[in-house]
């Protein structure tokens, strides 16, 4: 079932390496407003830049397509993300989720998944061979004590 | 990315600042392997102190980094690695490939 969101935005940018950055800043300004540790940011940064790096690599090898970032704060202080292509798909989601797996030659690392596992909570992926894939990413952000005001 | 290179006596110094992305890889993997090929080294070290944000894309780098000094029959060494890539590093097990210090 979804949770009950208490916060969201939703993003679509073009699959230009350029927009990694964008992408993972993005995220990482809208998880600001849950008070994150540094360590926190820096995982969501990198985990985004994971995800997003496999659409632009992966869901659209020769073309130039849309790919869409939503983010939600949702109940327990929990930080939801979203990545969505609408590219090639991934036949098999279980071997390329495996370490070092990778179908995108010398420069990549066949690492992206395994990152996104270790920084986030959870992680779940659906895709669907020539219509798209969806990557889900959860963390819990650890609440902070705060003085009274 | 930004890389510079100090090469003296068959030792390459290569720093690496700035971030480390696929949007910048492919250059940073040619430039990788021209300063290497420049200089032939024995030794070779990595230092990323420089280095602001990292992705699995440093992984590939570094990885290259590595199959090349083999070839070279040299060393790698990554010094220098801020706390984010570290952590980069240590979830894909680098540490048990390459030398980090």
């Amino acid at each position: 079932m979804r949770t009950k969101a208490t916060n969201e935005f939703s993003l679509e940018f073009p699959s230009r390496s350029s927009n990694e950055a964008f992408a993972r800043s993005a995220a990482a300004c809208f998880a600001a407003q849950m008070d994150p540790t540094l360590n926190e940011l820096e995982d969501i940064k990198t985990a985004v830049s994971e995800a997003v790096t496999n659409a632009i690599v992966h869901a659209y090898p020769d073309t130039i397509g849309r790919v869409q970032l939503k983010g939600r704060v949702c109940a327990g202080n929990v930080l939801e993300l979203t990545v969505r292509d609408y590219g090639r798909g991934i036949p098999d989601v279980d071997k390329a989720r495996q370490p070092m797996f990778t179908t995108g030659g010398e420069e990549r690392s066949g690492m992206g998944f395994t990152i996104m596992e270790s920084f986030m909570d959870k992680l779940t992926v659906r895709s669907v061979p020539g219509r798209g894939t969806t990557v889900v990413m959860r963390k819990r952000l650890a609440p902070r004590v705060t003085s009274a005001k | 990315m930004e890389m510079n290179a100090k090469s003296a006596d068959r030792n390459l110094l290569l720093e690496l600042s700035g971030e480390i992305d696929h949007h910048g890889a492919r250059n940073a993997m040619r430039e990788l392997e021209m300063a290497i090929d420049a200089a032939l080294p024995k030794k070779l070290v990595l230092d990323l102190s420089g280095v602001t944000f990292m992705d699995s894309s440093g992984i590939a780098l570094i990885l290259r980094a590595q199959q090349r000094m083999q070839l070279l029959d040299g060393s790698l060494m990554v010094c220098g690695v801020p706390q984010q890539a570290r952590r980069v590093l240590d979830a894909a097990g680098i540490g048990r490939l390459v030398t980090i210090r």
